[in-house]
């Protein structure tokens, strides 16, 4: 029980990291109608960023500055390049932020190197918070959970409770109505994109001291974030908060109980072969949950777009 | 001025010509590793060690069979099979006898049989492969072949060295295994499983593979451990894997001691820093720490010369000087199978490392020093210019000398 409850305090922190990604990307889908495929590598510049300011600064001053210098570099990527692009249609689009993606990663690569780096977490934050069933909770997890909280709240209090908020969401459906009532919707986009891939370079900032600033990290995150967006419903933000729980969740208890296709075959009324290692089912046999685990997350996704193509709270079309 | 063409272009093609390797003065070896791509950290850290060995260990103290120089010929395999195969036909093609890879053993499985088949059908062109790194058992043992050379410890010889080590740990009552799912994952496994049945009573708690460079949070993994009650762990992971598991075994308030093969270097150890104290432990070849004065000064001449290189595998000056030797007994660069028989069985003093090294003829294992270290701050041949470093606290002498080996070798 208590490592259950252990792992759900795991299971919520790397959710609520996967939220920070998955919001500013499915409101940039919501206003464009694009998937910015390039999303992630803005994530791993927020990481490296953050690193080398830490380097000179300290991990706050990099805290504050690094998002702020990925949001300035999506709003240009927005204003000179995607604007641009913007006429041609969603598939220029889409390729665009493709290659953009690859740009970022190797660019990274390029200037620090393609050995992963030490960033590390902040003095004030290498103790333990609290410890449950002999395991122990570091301070700066807790303070990665306050910050994704934080960042949830505001969005939703921008979006749902002020003006700003509102010409957003009128922008969202009715751009053109928008437009005419006096409103600048590219600064609009300009600004949503912005703030979509500084999102994306604060969850890398919190995020490189706890899973490694490595060169591989875009791409290990980047498809995951895909999912959550899908799975919630492309353009909901409740719907990606969700999801990216469940697949927080998911992925969590996935690693962490090993449940082998050898129990449930055993239960099921097969003999455990006597030399496994030589067994030509042995590969069914060995399977254990924890090795599936980071396929789950897209049998998900196949799952929810064959029964509900909108995801779990879309009202649009994927 | 046609005549003065003429005559221009003539010592211009000659030039060429003389400078090819046929008659070039020197003995080639080309490295065969990762020079772009995500492994390339590892693979230029190799090739600086090697280009510094043979300038250092060989050239500067008069070359090989009274003057000729060593060169070392690096050759990108982007750490791809077939790429790898192409450039060890590409070395063959500028007429280098000698191969030197190491980066992953499914890599060296594909070049040792393709040097095995080039030998057979070209006597006159023969090559050897100096294999300073591939660690897969195999390879000395139903794979074994006469043209291949290893110079690290297989998996199974430092396990055995690993598993020494914790048997006299009595604080050491419940072990995890954990590892990357694919063949050396298995094999570190397999071997830790075996040995700790042979040498201790320790239970083991926990046995699993995890999907290799997949795995986005090790966290729920570390919870696993410290549930299982497990005293220690040993693993084969490498890159981020390695970190990210050490990490949040750390984090997640696990105090015991980690065995592992390769939790250092290219980045490892200084994004481990003081998080790693007291919990690395590493196995390898090549007492680094506590340093003699020889060595020392070697790694301050490597570091002048590749600032971001470090003494990462101290067996490669082994491999230099060894080929370097064999040349010499042989009386030739270019009669190969001379060269082989005089590395077989060769045993050798590395004044350097203060060891000495056994090429076993049985299977052409290196046998040498095989040490166990902790990571501290407390070196003085650190990695990573990061002021942490392996300090070695056990030594099996000549480890696994007896070993048993399933190979049988056929000699040309």
């Amino acid at each position: 029980m208590d490592l259950f409850i252990i792992n759900v305090i795991d299971g919520l922190i790397y959710g609520l990291l996967l939220f920070m990604l998955s919001s500013g990307l499915t409101l940039i889908f919501s206003m464009m109608g694009v998937l910015n495929l390039s999303h992630a590598a803005f994530y791993m510049l927020g990481a490296y960023l953050a690193y080398q300011i830490s380097v000179i600064t300290g991990f706050w001053v990099g805290l504050i500055v690094a998002p702020i210098l990925v949001t300035i570099l999506g709003a240009a990527v927005e204003r000179y390049g995607l604007r641009r692009v913007h006429q041609y249609g969603h598939v220029p689009e889409l390729i665009f932020t493709f290659g953009l993606f690859f740009v970022i990663e190797e660019l990274v690569q390029y200037i620090w190197g393609r050995s992963m780096v030490n960033y590390d977490s902040p003095e004030s934050l290498n103790f333990i918070a609290f410890s449950l069933a002999g395991g122990t909770i570091p301070a700066y997890k807790v303070f990665m959970l306050l910050v994704s909280v934080g960042i949830f709240v505001a969005l939703y209090y921008v979006l749902a409770r002020t003006r700003v908020g509102m010409i957003i969401q009128a922008a969202l459906s009715y751009p053109k109505t928008v437009e005419s009532l006096g409103h600048n919707v590219p600064l609009v986009f300009m600004g949503v994109f912005g703030v979509g891939t500084g999102l994306a370079g604060l969850a890398g900032v919190i995020a490189g001291p706890s899973l490694t600033t490595f060169p591989g990290m875009a791409f290990l995150l980047g498809s995951i974030v895909f999912v959550c967006v899908v799975v919630g419903g492309l353009g909901s933000l409740s719907g990606a908060f969700i999801a990216s729980l469940l697949i927080g969740w998911l992925q969590t208890f996935a690693a962490s109980y090993n449940i082998g296709a050898a129990d449930i075959l055993i239960a099921m009324g097969y003999e455990f072969p006597k030399d496994v290692y030589y067994h030509p089912w042995r590969d069914l046999w060995t399977l254990t949950l924890p090795q599936i685990g980071p396929i789950l997350p897209y049998i998900l996704l196949i799952l929810v777009l064959v029964f509900k193509p909108n995801g779990l709270f879309g009202k649009r079309e994927t | 001025m046609k005549l003065f063409k003429k005559i221009a272009s003539f010592v211009l093609a000659s030039g060429l010509f003389f400078s090819s390797s046929v008659f070039a003065d020197t003995v080639k070896i080309a490295f065969i590793d990762p020079l772009s791509g995500p492994f390339a950290t590892t693979g230029t850290i190799g090739l600086a060690e090697w280009k510094y060995a043979a300038e250092k260990l060989v050239n500067e103290k008069g070359g090989v069979l009274g003057g000729k120089k060593m060169e070392i010929v690096a050759l990108d395999n982007k750490m791809d099979g077939k790429e790898s195969l192409v450039q060890v036909q590409v070395a063959i093609d500028q007429g280098i006898r000698f191969i030197a890879q190491g980066n992953s053993s499914g890599i060296a499985n594909a070049i040792t049989d393709m040097v095995k088949k080039h030998n057979k059908r070209n006597p006159d062109k023969q090559v050897i492969f100096l294999n300073y790194s591939a660690v897969d058992p195999a390879l000395t043992n139903d794979k074994c072949q006469f043209w291949h050379f290893r110079f690290d410890a297989n998996a199974d010889i430092k396990m055995d060295v690993i598993t020494d080590v914790i048997a006299g740990e009595s604080g050491i009552k419940k072990m995890y295994l954990i590892g990357q799912d694919y063949s050396f994952g298995k094999a570190v496994a397999a071997a830790a499983e075996k040995y700790l049945a042979q040498k201790t009573s320790i239970e083991i708690v926990g046995n699993e593979l995890h999907p290799i460079g997949k795995v986005k949070d090790f966290t729920p993994y570390a919870r696993k451990i410290l549930a299982s009650g497990a005293d220690a762990v040993i693993t084969g992971n490498w890159g981020a894997d390695m970190v990210n598991l050490g990490r949040s075994l750390k984090e997640s308030g696990f105090d015991g001691p980690v065995y592992c093969y390769y939790c250092a270097t290219a980045g490892i150890t200084k994004t481990f820093g003081a998080t790693g104290k007291g919990m690395l432990n590493l196995v390898g070849e090549g007492k680094l720490n506590p340093v003699n004065p020889a060595l020392e000064a070697y790694n301050k001449g490597l570091k002048a010369k590749y600032p971001n290189a470090d003494m990462s595998q101290p067996r490669i000056t082994n491999a230099v000087q060894m080929v370097a030797k064999a040349i010499n007994e042989a009386g030739s660069a270019t009669d190969m199978k001379a060269i082989a028989y005089a590395l077989e069985g060769m045993e050798f003093e590395n004044e350097l490392l203060q060891t000495k090294v056994v090429m076993r003829t049985s299977d052409h294992q290196a046998i040498q020093d095989v040490h166990v270290g902790a990571h501290t701050d407390d070196v003085s041949i650190d990695f990573d210019n990061s002021g942490y470093g392996i300090k070695m606290y056990k030594t099996v002498k000549m480890a696994s000398m007896d070993s048993p080996t399933s190979c049988k070798m056929k000699r040309p």
